[in-house]
């Protein structure tokens, strides 16, 4: 029973997580960030879009821990923060895992059934 | 871990989780093994190691039912139970479901669906969370579309991260 790791993972955070992994231009951005840290210069050139077009998505990805953002620096880079994300994919991952045990199971004892009620056909049939 | 190509998990909304499968045997079979607490302890267990010491089951509107797992080698237990608020046998089954440690706010609604497929079963489970928090999470954030397509992708990314 998969579930107890739930309890240790904030619906809040996890809400805050899918949100801002649900537009594609953030997500785009996450793949970036994966290959190393950026300024939003740098993140802005591959989109057709401004520099505060940008900071409002890194904002979003900041706010939901996707990202961290360095304070002091001129350039403030941008690094990802994988934690989150893969707090997320877990989420799902140990739903999946606790069902798919479960059925695994249930398929087997489907098949004892099964058999369990032809036989017991079979023996009728022979009563008779 | 393989999953059977029938199998699926999914959050069509930012309230709702489905689960789906289709199993080798008819309608009727696969009702019971849902149904019957003798039946239902011997597979809702979840992953190796866990046993469910309390099953117990009022297959009636308003019956309430109530499961307790047990982790064997440390002892944890984990307990959950709800009302059946529609039952249709071998059909449909709609009942409350809430864990004694919440994880989420309030409880949550769950929807079972039978339906014949020839000699096969598809089975739909529709979990949906009555939590406002987090609803008006979602709405605060600005989002409203693209919910779907970012979960689908982390399954995905899950399914071929667990198929590596």
């Amino acid at each position: 029973m998969e579930r107890i790791g739930y309890i240790t993972r904030s619906p809040e955070r996890l809400d805050a997580t899918f949100a801002a992994l649900s537009d594609s231009t953030r997500r785009a951005i996450l793949a970036r960030l994966a290959l190393g840290e950026a300024t939003v210069a740098e993140l802005a050139a591959p989109f057709d879009m401004s520099q505060p077009a940008i900071s409002k998505h890194l904002k979003v990805l900041e706010s939901a821990g996707l990202i961290v953002r360095e304070r002091d620096a001129q350039r403030r880079p941008s690094r990802l923060n994988a934690q989150p994300l893969a707090e997320a994919t877990q989420w799902l991952a140990e739903y999946s895992q606790f069902w798919s045990s479960s059925f695994a199971r249930l398929d087997d004892l489907l098949e004892d059934l099964k058999t369990s009620k032809k036989k017991a056909k079979k023996h009728k049939h022979k009563k008779h | 871990m393989i999953y059977p190509e029938s199998f699926a998990v999914s959050t069509p909304n930012e309230r709702e989780i489905l689960v789906t499968r289709v199993f080798d045997a008819p309608r009727q079979l696969v009702f019971e093994a849902f149904t019957k607490p003798e039946l239902v302890r011997k597979w809702l267990l979840g992953p190796p190691g866990w046993t469910m010491p309390v099953c117990e089951i009022d297959l009636k509107v308003g019956g309430a039912y109530r499961y307790v797992w047990e982790h064997e080698p440390d002892g944890n237990q984990m307990g959950m139970g709800g009302v059946f608020r529609e039952i249709i046998s071998p059909r449909l089954l709609v009942a409350t479901e809430q864990f004694d440690v919440a994880w989420y706010a309030g409880e949550a609604l769950d929807t079972t669906i039978f339906a014949e497929e020839g000699s096969t079963t598809r089975m739909t489970i529709t979990v949906l969370y009555e939590s406002t928090e987090a609803r008006d999470t979602a709405r605060r954030s600005g989002m409203e579309h693209g919910m779907a397509a970012s979960y689908n992708r982390i399954e995905e990314l899950l399914l071929s991260s667990l198929a590596a």
